[in-house]
């Protein structure tokens, strides 16, 4: 069915975090610009934009995102369109522009994700992430994201005697990986002490259980995989690009101890590339909450139901383990401007399997895969990646 | 002949001791517990206000009379604490009821006593055949000014009842009903104000007492009934102290109040509090007992009524949720700052 | 700001009296309802039901920071109840002097959920409560 192979021919990333210096405009031409000179081509090469927000209109009142980001980059007239799929904006964005160079109607093709999320309160923030939820029955009755992940947390700790230390030791190894990384929002190690005695958010989880509010942009330029080496040294095949949505509202779903929609992904993803889990070498996955990386985890099929939690506080997914996750920091400690996410951890799978990811660069990284979550798991995006050489 | 078919009660679960109050104003706790037999009264919870304490009772009712929730043929709601100054609590208490959509409604107010004016009204409706059953409920969430006397009292209740004419359904006929009504100054609240003003001690003698003797003496004539006749007699208390007292006036004793009593524990739940202590009554009343009722609404009026037990309550009060269990079980106390925050009273909030 | 009305008004019923809906077809029951069954897809027809407000505590935790529209309510107990019928729904678990865990009996109850401003509606709705 696939018309053609895509590869990743460059990328580029603004630096995250609460970035008073910059509005929409400024993220996007961040990231958008690094982008294209990486990819060695110019603005008029460009066929289409696919960028990915979710809230701009929340946030920044600004709707139309799609054509701002493809003139504010200098294309020439391009089609451009915003793809909002909550906090999955950003893969569903890439699974789109992967289709459209795939089907063979565009070359070259750009996918951007932005989101400037700082600009208001932090309750206003959280009514505008609410809405990735069911409105009228989770919002509605005061049900906030923290409070879907933290019934979810609730539920894993019931069913597999996951504990709180664990979780935070997601937050502990994300913040090691970010220290490494300088366009991430976090450049402070901290410890399982440290999440267990912050501020209570939504019990179980506290504060550093929580990835923060954050501002942040990314880009990358897909092309045909057969004139990819033209653009770049180093183009990263795209193996699988698969999604899957399940219910809005968490209390309709089969289980709330995982998200169903990331095993169906994946799963899809891993026989379209004709590999299994243990193949992968990194993983950027979806750390919204601590628990998150846990569930995601299991559901991706790197550990059986109940078995991630220890695993990560044992340390088999740090920088160099077993297998390397989140090693840009996640969501947790690289920050997570919604819409930007899900580009972004392309971005970062892809500089580890060209090697240009300085201090956290992970040794003979040659399968990589993302994971973008929307909502409390009513969409979920994965994508493997591999060096094409 | 009209008669109840079925009563419902709710009091939220939160209490608030006179001495937490007193402590804050630097009274004598004690003095107060003594003056106006009143010990704790209860507090709604921030999620709750005449509507949903009417919705709770009105679901109590319902499932008591053992009737169709359609069949009720008009819904009456007292209060002096409606939600809405436009937009009726009745309509809230209709639709969650789920009742039809034929239906006679209205909310209604004379401080105190506009549950009982309501029996009144729904009790001429179903003697004239025009419906079928209707319903009357009394419920506050009274606001005492923080300092004021009447802060120890004002507290959160009402009660639901179902009047029927089905003589296999009624629990308790009402034989009579009388009222005194005059325009007495006693206590009143303007549009938009948030608390009530009261004219001190004239609230008694020619408020209180004035209206409920005259009222029952009313009833006594016309009936040819006296004190002796009852088994139990219930009066409106503003307090735990002028029950007692005007009881005792019309020659009751403490014994046939002491059922309907219930200010000294859960304060003066207004327009719930004399339908509350009926219901209270008819928890533990067997058939042939008499009960009087006489209700008091500042401004003011009493409207007295006498009631008739009959051999359908015990059949029905498997199905009663009693009083004593939703006043006395699953209480939670709470301090005075929590009080006001739950009360919305703090300033630049 | 208050908000028109409309969009309350709509789901009253459920709001109230959580009605939700049952398939025709394999009885499925469903909360909030739906148009469209989940199993037998547009082959069947949704019937309105009224479910009986029993249940028990799935999942459930304290919101310490709340969205602006609960900002004097927090903190507060949301949990996710499985009803007697079968649906799973997302409610409010009001705190009274019973404990709360994780298979915790609940029913409903008539409460308000939020109040829109100083001049806005009432938005009244079910809450749980431990038995």
């Amino acid at each position: 069915m696939i018309m053609r192979e895509v590869a990743v021919v460059g990328v580029g990333l603004s630096k995250f975090g609460e970035r008073w210096d910059a509005g929409l405009k400024e993220l996007m031409a961040e990231a958008g610009v690094a982008a294209i000179e990486d990819a060695h081509i110019s603005s008029n090469d460009v066929e289409m934009l696919f960028g990915g927000t979710m809230a701009s209109g929340r946030f920044m009142g600004q709707e139309h995102i799609a054509a701002l980001m493809s003139d504010q980059l200098g294309f020439k007239n391009v089609p451009a369109v915003r793809i909002e799929n909550a906090c999955a904006s950003g893969g569903s964005a890439l699974r789109l522009g992967y289709i459209s160079v795939a089907s063979g109607i565009h070359d070259i093709v750009v996918v951007g994700g932005v989101e400037k999320m700082t600009d208001v309160t932090s309750a206003e923030a959280g009514t505008a992430l609410g809405g990735a939820g069911d409105q009228e029955w989770e919002l509605f009755q005061g049900i906030t994201f923290p409070g879907l992940y933290a019934m979810m947390a609730k539920r894993h700790m019931y069913e597999y005697g996951t504990t709180e230390e664990q979780l935070a030791s997601v937050a502990v190894k994300n913040h090691d990986n970010a220290y490494k990384n300088r366009y991430a929002q976090f450049h402070k190690k901290i410890s399982v002490q440290d999440v267990l005695d912050s501020k209570m958010v939504s019990d179980p989880l506290k504060l550093l259980d929580c990835s923060p509010i954050s501002d942040g942009a990314a880009a990358l330029v897909l092309a045909p995989l057969e004139v990819a080496k033209k653009y770049n040294d180093t183009p990263i095949r795209i193996l699988a690009s698969e999604q899957a949505s399940d219910t809005l509202r968490l209390a309709e779903r089969d289980s709330l101890s995982g998200i169903k929609a990331t095993s169906i992904a994946a799963q899809k993803a891993y026989k379209h590339a004709r590999i299994t889990a243990r193949d992968i070498d990194i993983a950027e996955v979806h750390d919204c909450f601590t628990i998150a990386e846990v569930m995601a985890m299991e559901d991706l099929g790197f550990y059986q139901k109940g078995k991630a939690a220890k695993a990560i506080a044992d340390g088999e997914t740090a920088l160099n383990g077993k297998i390397s996750v989140n090693t840009s920091g996640g969501l947790k400690g690289c920050g997570h401007p919604v819409g930007a996410t899900g580009v972004k951890q392309a971005v970062e799978v892809v500089w580890q399997l060209r090697g240009d990811a300085a201090d956290r660069q992970v040794k003979g990284a040659d399968m990589g895969l993302t994971h973008n979550v929307g909502g409390s798991g009513a969409t979920a995006v994965v994508h493997v990646f591999a060096r094409a050489d | 002949m009209a008669g109840i078919v079925g009563y419902g009660v709710h009091v939220p679960f939160y209490r608030i001791k006179v001495e937490d109050i007193a402590k804050v104003w630097g009274e004598d706790a004690e003095a107060i517990k003594t003056g106006l037999n009143i010990h704790e009264k209860s507090v709604p919870g921030r999620d709750e206000d005449a509507a949903t304490i009417a919705v709770e009772a009105a679901r109590r009712a319902v499932h008591h009379a053992g009737i169709k929730s359609s069949e009720v043929g008009a819904v009456y709601v007292g209060s002096e604490s409606h939600p809405y100054a436009v937009k009726p609590t009745a309509t809230v208490v209709i639709e969650s009821i789920d009742a039809s959509d034929h239906v006679m409604a209205a909310d209604l107010e004379f401080a105190c006593k506009a549950g009982t004016a309501g029996v009144q009204m729904v009790m001429g409706l179903v003697d004239s055949g025009m419906i079928k059953y209707g319903m009357s409920i009394g419920s506050d969430t009274s606001q005492g000014r923080p300092g004021d006397a009447l802060e120890y009292t004002a507290s959160a209740g009402g009660a639901a009842f179902i009047i029927g004419r089905e003589k296999k359904e009624v629990i308790a006929n009402i034989l009579k009903t009388v009222s005194y009504t005059s325009d007495t100054p006693d206590f009143w609240r303007r549009e938009g104000a948030m608390f009530p003003t009261h004219s001190g001690r004239f609230t008694g003698e020619p408020g209180y007492f004035k209206h409920i003797t005259a009222a029952t003496k009313l009833m006594f004539e016309t009936t040819g009934f006296g004190p002796a006749d009852f088994t139990y007699a219930v009066f409106h208390q503003p307090n735990g102290k002028f029950p007692v007292v005007v009881a005792k006036q019309l020659g009751f004793s403490d014994k046939q109040i002491k059922p309907g009593l219930l200010t000294p524990i859960i304060g003066n739940t207004y327009s719930g509090a004399s339908m509350i202590g009926l219901a209270a009554t008819l928890d533990i009343a067997r058939p042939g007992d008499r009960i009087l009722l006489t209700s008091f609404g500042s401004g003011a009026g009493s409207d007295s009524f006498v009631m008739e037990v009959t051999d359908n309550i015990e059949a029905k009060r498997k199905r009663a949720v009693k009083v004593s269990d939703i006043i006395g079980s699953n209480k939670v106390y709470i301090d005075y700052a929590t009080y006001l925050k739950d009360k919305d009273f703090i300033k630049g909030r | 700001m208050e908000k028109p009305s409309a969009g309350l008004w709509r789901k009253i019923k459920s709001r109230y009296n959580l009605v939700g809906s049952t398939c025709s077809k394999c009885g499925s029951n469903y909360f909030p309802p739906r148009i469209v069954c989940r199993k037998c897809g547009r082959e069947s027809k949704m019937e309105d039901r009224k479910f009986n407000g029993n249940g028990e505590v799935v999942s459930f935790t304290t919101i310490r920071v709340p969205p602006d529209t609960f900002k004097d309510e927090a903190p507060y107990i949301v949990g996710v109840v499985r009803l007697e019928e079968g649906p799973m729904v997302e409610g409010h678990i009001i705190e009274n002097s019973r404990p709360i865990d994780i298979g915790t009996k609940v029913r409903t109850t008539f409460r308000k959920m939020y109040v829109d401003g100083e001049e806005g509606l009432i938005y009244y709705h079910y809450k749980f409560e431990p038995v």
